[in-house]
C-alpha cells in the first residue's frame, strides 16, 4: 500500500512541467510524508533561484526581504555540503539565527527539520527539506525510518526540477545503457534478481548498482517500478510469448 | 580516531591535511608510481578534490593523518563514472543511495587499527544516511585486506594484468558487514557510532581540535 503511494507520487512528479506544478507537488509530497512543510530550492551564485515550497508566500517574501539566507543554518551549514542534516545538528548559536528562528516559528515553521542538500552532475546545488512539529524522539524514528525515501524523493525532485528549467519536459526519454535496458527486460520476465544475475553474468549487488541507477534515471520509487515504467515508456520491450485473443 | 571532514574543513587542521596529501603523494606516486600531480607543497591532490569531497580520516594523538578515504555523491561527478565506464558494462552508476569511496591511503605510521577503522569510518556513515552501497575502484592486490575484516567487495569488472590489476567494486553497506568488521578488529561498534557523532551530531565539529592539540 505504502510502496503504491511513492510509486503514484513519483508519476505525478514526472507529469509536472512548470515550477508552479512542482509548487502544489510539493503539497501532496508533504501529505505523503504526512509532515508540516515541504521546501525545495536551488542555490545559484549567479542565475535565477527557483524554489517550490508548502510554507506561506508571506514567509517566503518575508524571507527574502530581510536577507534571512545569510544567517540561515540551514543554508549557510548545508552549502557546499551532501549529507542529509538533522536541523538540530546546525549552528543556531548566533544572535541573528535565533531571531531568525523564532519570527520563522510566529509564521507556522516547525521546530524540526531535515535537509538533503544535492550536487547535480552540472555542478548546480539545491536543498530538499522536510519540517515537522514533533519531539526530538520522534523526529529521530521518523528520519530514520525514512531516511532512504526521502533521499529518493528529494533526488527525483531536482531532477525533475532540471528538466523543468532546462525545458526538456517533452524531451528525448531516459536513457539507459543497453546493459541497465538488458538487466530491466530480464527482471521484466518475472526472474528472480540471482537468476538474471546469473544469466547476465554479473554478481547480484553488481546487478543491484545497476538496477538502482536505473531506478535513479527513470524517476522510479523500486525496481518492480522501474520495470513498468520502462515498458511503458517502451525504453525496453516486452518479451517472451504473444499474448493469444 | 576517525574524524569526517568536508574539503573546505581542512584548512582548520593544516597539520591533519598537510600530512595526509604528502602520505598520499607517497602512497600513489612513490610507491604505487600512479600518474598523479604532485603540487609545489608535495601533496597529491586530483580533480576530484576540488569538488569539496568528505574525507574520513584517521588522525593520530599527535594529529597527524594515519590513513583515509575520499567520499563522493554519485549522483555528481565520479571518477567511477568518469574513467572506468569500460569496467562497468558502460553504466554510469549513479543513484543517492550509493555514494564513491576512493583513494584510500594508509600512513607509513600507521597502527594496525587503521584500516579496519577507516572501513567501518565508510561503512558508518552508509548505515546513517541510508545508503546501500559504496563503489569504489582498487588493486587487485589489495584485495585481501578487505577479506581479512570480512567487507570483501563485489567484484564489477576487472582490467590489467598482476600487480597493475585494477578493479571496480562494490561494498555492500550492512549492519552484518559492520558487525563483520567490528569482530575481526575488535573497535566495538559504539566506537564507530561515537566518531560519526563527533563529527555530525552537533555544530562546528572542524572547529574543535583534540586535547592533544589544544594542550
Amino acid at each position: 500500500m505504502e510502496q503504491a503511494g511513492l510509486e503514484a507520487l513519483l508519476e505525478r512528479l514526472q507529469t509536472t512541467k512548470s515550477i508552479e506544478e512542482l509548487q502544489v507537488w510539493t503539497h501532496e509530497v508533504r501529505d505523503y510524508f504526512n509532515v508540516t512543510h515541504v521546501v525545495y530550492h536551488t542555490v545559484t551564485h549567479k542565475g535565477e533561484q527557483i524554489g517550490a515550497f508548502t510554507y506561506s508566500l508571506e514567509w517566503a517574501r518575508r524571507y527574502v526581504e530581510k536577507d534571512y539566507r545569510s544567517v540561515d543554518p540551514v543554508v549557510v551549514g548545508g552549502l557546499r555540503r551532501f549529507h542529509p542534516m538533522d536541523w538540530k545538528s546546525l549552528d543556531w548559536s548566533s544572535p541573528q539565527a535565533r531571531a531568525m528562528a523564532r519570527d520563522a516559528a510566529a509564521h507556522g515553521i516547525a521546530n524540526q527539520g531535515w535537509t538533503v542538500p544535492i550536487w547535480g552532475p552540472s555542478g548546480e546545488f539545491a536543498f530538499f527539506i522536510l519540517n515537522h512539529a514533533t519531539d526530538d524522539a520522534g523526529w529521530s524514528r521518523f528520519t530514520q525510518a525514512k531516511g532512504k525515501e526521502i533521499l529518493l524523493v528529494s533526488h527525483l525532485m531536482h531532477q525533475q526540477a532540471m528538466r523543468i528549467i532546462n525545458k526538456e519536459t517533452d524531451g528525448p526519454t531516459t536513457e539507459l545503457s543497453p546493459r541497465e535496458r538488458e538487466a530491466l527486460t530480464q527482471l521484466s520476465l518475472g526472474q528472480s534478481r540471482a537468476a538474471v544475475a546469473d544469466v547476465l553474468h554479473i554478481s547480484e549487488n553488481t546487478l543491484r548498482a545497476y538496477i538502482d541507477s536505473a531506478r535513479h534515471k527513470l524517476g522510479a520509487a523500486n525496481v518492480t517500478h522501474a520495470v513498468a515504467l520502462a515498458l511503458a515508456r517502451g525504453i525496453i520491450i516486452p518479451k517472451g510469448p504473444l499474448p493469444k485473443y | 580516531m576517525i574524524r569526517y571532514l568536508y574539503a573546505d574543513q581542512l584548512s582548520k587542521v593544516t597539520v591533519l591535511a598537510d600530512s595526509m596529501f604528502k602520505d598520499r603523494a607517497a602512497q600513489f606516486k612513490h610507491r604505487l608510481d600512479w600518474e598523479v600531480t604532485i603540487d609545489e607543497n608535495g601533496w597529491e591532490v586530483d580533480q576530484y578534490d576540488v569538488l569539496n569531497p568528505l574525507y574520513a580520516i584517521w588522525q593520530n594523538p599527535d594529529g597527524s593523518h594515519g590513513g583515509s578515504l575520499r567520499i563522493l555523491p554519485t549522483v555528481g561527478r565520479t571518477m567511477t563514472a568518469e574513467h572506468f565506464l569500460h569496467l562497468t558494462d558502460g553504466v554510469r552508476i549513479a543513484s543517492p543511495l550509493i555514494w564513491e569511496c576512493t583513494r584510500f591511503c594508509l600512513s607509513p605510521r600507521a597502527s594496525v587499527d587503521v584500516a579496519p577503522a577507516l572501513m567501518a569510518a565508510g561503512i558508518e556513515l552508509g548505515l546513517r544516511f541510508g545508503l546501500e552501497q559504496a563503489v569504489g575502484v582498487v588493486y587487485a592486490h589489495t584485495l585481501p585486506l578487505y577479506r581479512r575484516f570480512g567487507w570483501m567487495p563485489d567484484l564489477v569488472g576487472a582490467s590489467g594484468e598482476g600487480r597493475e590489476r585494477i578493479c571496480v567494486g562494490l561494498w555492500p553497506m550492512s549492519e552484518e558487514a559492520r558487525a563483520e568488521i567490528a569482530r575481526k578488529s575488535g573497535i566495538p561498534v559504539s566506537v564507530m557510532r561515537r566518531w560519526f557523532d563527533a563529527s555530525f551530531a552537533g555544530p562546528a565539529a572542524e572547529t574543535r581540535e583534540p586535547h592533544s592539540l589544544a594542550a
